[in-house]
Order: C-alpha cells, then structure tokens, then sequence
C-alpha cells in the first residue's frame, strides 16, 4: 500500500459535452470520510462522478483513487471501487442470489467468501425472503437494494453512489443509510450526491457544493456555515444562497 | 366534448402514434434521417419490382377460369399471406397489452372503455393492413403491369386478408389469456408469432419431402393428390383467387365478411380488453421464482461472465421463440438428410446453404443481446476488467449457442458427406463470426426488452448482417459445386463486410 492518505484526488478534471459540464475541478476526499456533492440539476455531479467510476472519459485531468491512477491503470482502481447509480441497473431474468453471484465472480471474489456475503447482505437490505425471486417484478425500492448488494458483496474500499435514495420507501432508505454508516465505520470511504440535503447534513462528514462544474464551498457543515456567515442556517438556506451566487456570477 | 368527438379524436391519436412508431422505425429514432429514409425506401420499393417479376411475372396473363392446380397454388398463397400477417398481428396485439405506457391513463379516463378499445383494436387492424399493402405493392404492380389493370382488385384482397388476421389475433390473444394467463400468454404469442408464417411453408416442404424426395413446396401444391382433395371451382374456398383475378362479385363479398369479421371480434372483446390489459400489468409485478439456492461457483472473472450471458439467454423468451422458429427452419434439411442416407442424391448440397445463412441469422440475434443488449451496462462497465475481455467472453457465448445448436446436425451430415460437413462447418463458424462482429462494430447500448427494435438503430447493419449471412450460404454451396464461383462470391461478401466495417460508427 502507498502512503496516500485521500481515497479520491481529483486535479483538473475537466468535460465538455455541448457546454462544459465539468470545470477544471480540484476535489479530494479524505480516506473513512462520508462525503456528499450537492448541486442543482445539471451543476455536473453525476459526470463528476461516471468519471471517477469509469465510465466517462475525460478531456483533461487525472483521477487518482488510493494513489492508484484511475485513468492509465483503470483495471486497478475499479478493483477497490463500486459504483451505484440512481438508475438501478440489474438483471430482470436474474435473482438476486444470482446477481450477486455474478457481481462477485467479476470481482474475482472466492465463493466460500462471496456466499455468506451475499446472505448476510440480502438479510441487512430486507430481501431475504425474494432472495430466489427473479427481480423483473421487484419494485424500483427492491431493485436499488439489489443493485446496492451488489456494490457491497466486493468490499470496495470507496463506495461511490448517485442519488441513492431516489425510490426508495422511508424504512428503506433508513437501512441504506445505516448500512452506508457501518461501512464509513468500517474503514470503508462513501461519495454520494443527492438532492435530499437532510441527508446530507445528517449523514456527512464533509459536503461539497458544485455549481456550474466547479466546486464551489466544501467543508463540514459547520465550517460551510462559517465560511458563507450563516451561521444559524440550516443546510437548505445555505445551498440556496450559494447556488445563487454561482448563478448570478456565471 | 361529446362522446363522439372524443372517440373521433382518440382514433387522431392512436393513429399519430402508429405513424410515429413507424417513422421511428424507419429512420432509427432520427428526425434528421427523413429524407435518407424516405429515399431509402422509395429505393428499396422499386427494387423489390425485380423479385417480384421473377417470382410472379409468367402469372400475369392469367385469366379466369384456372384449372385446380393454378387455383390451389394462389390459395396457398394467399393463405401464406394471411398466417404472415396474422403472426405480425398477434406481436402488435401483445406490445399493445405489456409494452404501451398509457394504459394507466386510458383506464383512469372518464371515457367508455369500450369505446376506446374498439378503435385500438381497428387501429391495430388498420396498421396491419397498411404494411400488407406497401409490402404487396410490387407484386400488384408486376401483375397490373402485365396482365392489365384488373389485377387491381388484389389490393382490396390484400385489405381483405388484413383486416381479418388482425380479428383473429385479437381474438386468438384474449382466448390465450382467457386460458393460460398473462405470464405464459407473452411467451406463447411470441412463439405463436414466430413460427406461425413459417410453419405454413415448412409444413409443405416437409410433405414435398416425405412424398415426392424434393425441397421444392410447390411439388405438393401442384400434385394429382392435393388436386384430387380440393373441392369443385364453384366452391366458395376459391373466392379469394376468383377475387384477386378480378371478379368484383367474389371482392365484395370477400371485404364484406373481414368487416363483419372484425366488427364481431370488436363488439365481443372490447368490453374485455380493459380486463385483459389490467392482467397484463398485474403481472408485470407478480413473482417467478427462481431455483433453490445452490452454492456459488467459482472460476475466473470470464466464466462469471460466460455463465450469466447463458443464464439470461436460456430465460429469454425472445430466443427460445427465435430458437424454435430456427430450428423449424432446420427440420427440412435435416429430413431431406435423413432420407438422402438411402438414395444418394446430388441435392443434398442445398442443405449446407441452409444451414450457413441459418447460423448467420441467429448468431446475429444473439450477438445483439450479448453485446447491446446490457442490462446492467455500468456495472459491467465498471467491473475490473479490460474492456476486450468482456467483449471476448460474449462473442465466445454467441458461438458456444451457434455450437451447441448446429453442432448435431452437422455430425450427422458428417456420416453421409464428411467433405461437405466440413465446408458446412467452416460456413457456419464464418457467417457467425461475420455477423456478430457487424453486431461489435455497430453496438448499441441498449436494453434486451428492446430487441424488436435493433434493426431501427442501423439499417446499414441490419442490411450487411443478411447479404453476408447470404453471401457466405451461397459460398459455402458453390465450395461444394462450383469452386472457382465460390471465390468470386467469398470475395464479394468479403467486400461487403470491409464496406461495412469502413462505414462503422466512430466511438470515443
């Protein structure tokens, strides 16, 4: 292991699209650290994001996970990463046993290690009863938990998640939310973006405000109150006012 | 708005979709591709004036009265037609039940539901006789252009025999549903709309086969024996031919029993189409179980992905009908072998093109879902492995498939002619590998529910998948025959496969 001390390093990442959807942005996140973007739809978070996971190449910047270049050894880096998207993306004809299955077999996870996962996993996300059910009639609540399973039987050490509550029922979202804090206390590193601030306020450690591509606040919720002179704001007013500025500037 | 107007504006509405479907089909979903499509298939009408002369031009000069031969063959064609048209009738029928996203909405509308389904129902009918129409010009026209234009009247025909494949695949989908349910109700009219048209044309050539030692379907048809069977020429069963000949009393009354045809199946089974529709979307969220939980199995991250491309391939209700249909295809050939093990006929050759454009076809289809056909691309995408590995093990399930179906019916061509199961053999590794590596340089992502639709995101593809699957059937016969032809051939469709890889679309 190299002594890099951030999960995630990004220095200049930069996408165009017809417009610029990512600006030249610098973003660390720290290793054990729950970190959560947040923007106004289009500020460029869900690019950010399919960037880090592979999914997007960009146009100028580096990506580096763990000190491990994402974008010359790609190979590498997805092996300690997992990716969710708010589109949950499974198999219809594939239960989730067998989902699981698979998404361990593409890790190159052993089976005497992957079984007992997968059914300790399906039991903490409430699927054990449809853990032989195919998931083509599951709800789109159900199908989240699948996809979330998946992402968790390869014990990522960063865990990166786009609007992972979309869909999903309160009862749902509080076992997705506990299960996410075990892992932070685990050692596991979390990014997520939403656009449910209370979640960020409750569950982060450090939030970073995006606009326009950029990053333009990052701190702890306390420290995002003292840098904007909010200082008994909640975390909705203070994005507000932020976005605002961002805005009326560009 | 009144009752009247309301329908009159839903029929508006169903009709904008319809057309709207079919343009998207047409032009892949781009608006920018009208002209291209427009020109495209006024080309592709006026070529198809060419086959239609060869298959049906020396009949132009018919006059009525036929004898029993002539009326039977254009019966039998006729009938061909109607079973076409019902299988195409019974697949939108079903899209109209599972894959329309405005039933919700229709049903939770203060309107007669009756109503509105009524017009659905003559919308679907409308929609398949239109394509009959456009797809049966040519050979009208070939026909008015030799024999006059009293071979006019085969429109109102083809209108005829539209109108009532549609009734009967409305009526034939509720009954399944009636009997069977919504879950085995998809994937039987999947199957039914497979294999009906071809089960029609395979059912002559087996008989040709079993009675007469030939391939050709039209031994059957123009036998003493089927002559001996038909009724007199004055028997009503002749009136579809008498109609296309141009007799206006026999037309009349032909497009008069489709209407009533369609009227009873609109007044008896709209009321129960509300029902059947809410079923169809009950189960979208019923359950189906998997098997019990077996351990997890191990291997490399290859195998993973070979063993799930298999799984959901084996679950595919689109392949097993596809499978089918193919291997209908095959009963022929295979039965022409197995009679050839006793005479040895130089025709047996014919069986090897089969077979080589048969694999082509299906490694096509399969190469589509492996490849496009991702449901879970980002996962897969964002998996630890190089992007060529994935690619690999998909292109190795599509040919372990094409294997594992073609593989006994080569063996046994083997025992009877071991040469030509070889150049059999080679002819399917060829034309499989060419088609899925169109597919490869195509690719799309896409879901698997939208394999109907694969053809619409490229023409161009769709086109160089069936000239070279064409193209190596007929190399692979001309290897047997006629060696030097089959080098000019194998050259042509290897000129068309580099045409195609030039014109591939850039990726980033």
């Amino acid at each position: 292991m190299n002594g890099e001390t951030s999960a995630l390093r990004l220095t200049g990442l930069t996408k165009r699209f017809d417009r610029l959807a990512v600006d030249a942005l610098d973003l660390t996140v720290r290793r054990c650290e729950f970190y959560a973007l947040v923007g106004p739809n289009g500020a460029g978070k869900t690019t950010t994001l399919r960037m880090v996971a592979g999914l997007l190449k960009p146009d100028a910047g580096s990506v580096s996970i763990f000190g491990i270049d994402a974008l010359t050894d790609p190979v590498a880096a997805k092996q300690v990463m997992a990716w969710v998207s708010d589109e949950p993306m499974i198999y219809d004809k594939l239960t989730p046993l067998e989902y699981l299955e698979f998404v361990a077999g593409l890790w190159g996870i052993e089976p005497s290690t992957s079984q007992p996962a997968a059914e300790a996993l399906l039991a903490s996300l409430g699927l054990e009863p449809h853990r032989n059910e195919r998931c083509e009639g599951f709800s789109k609540g159900m199908r989240q938990k699948v996809a979330l399973a998946g992402a968790l039987i390869h014990e990522p050490r960063l865990i990166i998640l786009d609007e992972p509550l979309t869909g999903l029922d309160a009862v749902s979202a509080r076992h997705v939310k506990g299960l996410l804090g075990d892992r932070v206390r685990a050692g596991c590193t979390v990014i997520m973006t939403t656009h449910i601030l209370e979640v960020a306020e409750r569950m982060a450690d450090r939030i970073g405000v995006i606009a326009a591509g950029r990053l333009v606040a990052e701190g702890t919720l306390a420290e995002l109150r003292q840098q904007n002179g909010h200082h008994d704001t909640s975390l909705e007013d203070l994005f507000i006012a932020l976005v605002d500025v961002k805005q009326e500037a560009a | 708005m009144s009752s009247a107007t309301a329908l009159s504006w839903f029929a508006r509405h169903e009709l904008r979709l319809a057309w709207r479907e079919w343009f998207a089909m047409m032009t892949g979903g781009r608006r920018r591709r009208t002209r291209a499509a427009a020109i495209g298939l006024i080309v592709f009408a006026a070529l198809m004036h060419l086959p239609a002369w060869a298959v049906i031009g020396r009949y132009a000069t018919l006059e009525a009265p036929l004898d029993k031969t002539s009326l039977i063959v254009i019966i039998s064609t006729v009938f061909l037609a109607w079973a076409l048209m019902l299988s195409q009738a019974i697949e939108s029928v079903t899209r109209v039940f599972y894959a329309r996203a405005d039933l919700d909405l229709i049903m939770s509308s203060p309107t007669r539901l009756a109503n509105v389904f009524s017009i659905r129902i003559a919308s679907i009918a409308l929609t398949v006789t239109l394509m009959a129409l456009l797809l049966s010009t040519p050979f009208v026209d070939v026909l008015v252009i030799g024999g006059g234009a009293r071979w006019f009247a085969a429109f109102g025909v083809v209108i005829a025999v539209g109108l009532s494949a549609a009734a009967f695949a409305i009526a034939i989908t509720i009954v399944l549903f009636r009997l069977i349910g919504p879950a085995r109700t998809r994937l039987m009219a999947q199957i039914l709309a497979a294999v009906i048209g071809a089960g029609f044309v395979i059912a002559l050539q087996v008989a040709a086969i079993l009675s007469y030692g030939t391939l050709s379907r039209f031994a059957v048809l123009t036998s003493d024996t089927v002559a001996s069977f038909a009724p007199d020429a004055d028997s009503l069963l002749w009136w579809p031919a008498r109609a296309i000949l141009g007799d206006s009393e026999a037309l009349l009354l032909l497009l008069a029993m489709s209407l009533v045809v369609l009227g009873l199946v609109m007044t008896i089974f709209s009321p129960r189409f509300a029902d059947t529709a809410i079923s169809a979307s009950a189960f979208a969220s019923s359950r189906r179980h998997g098997k019990d939980t077996r351990a997890f199995r191990g291997g490399s991250r290859q195998q993973a992905l070979r063993r799930k491309e298999l799984l959901l391939l084996g679950r595919d209700p689109w392949l097993m009908s596809q499978t089918l249909m193919q291997l209908l295809y095959l009963v022929p050939p295979a039965l022409f072998l197995w009679r050839s093990f006793s005479n040895s006929s130089t025709t047996i050759v014919l069986i090897t093109p089969v077979i080589v454009m048969a694999a082509g076809q299906l490694a096509g289809g399969l190469a589509w879902l492996t490849i496009s056909g991702e449901d879970a691309a980002d996962l897969v995408a964002t998996a630890p492995l190089v992007p060529s590995s994935i690619t690999r093990a998909k292109i190795e399930v599509v040919l372990i498939a094409i294997g594992v179906i073609f593989a006994p019916l080569i063996a046994a061509l083997a025992l009877l002619a071991p040469m030509q199961a070889v150049v059999t053999a080679a002819g399917v590794v060829i034309a499989a590998s060419s088609a899925t590596a169109i597919q490869l340089w195509f690719r799309v992502q896409a879901k698997r529910s939208q394999f109907r639709r694969r053809q619409t995101s490229s023409r161009l593809a769709t086109f160089a998948e069936a000239f070279s699957s064409i193209g190596w059937a007929a190399t692979s016969a001309l290897v047997l025959v006629m060696p030097l032809a089959a080098a000019v051939s194998a050259l042509m469709t290897l000129a068309i496969l580099a045409a195609t890889w030039k014109l591939r679309p850039t990726r980033e």
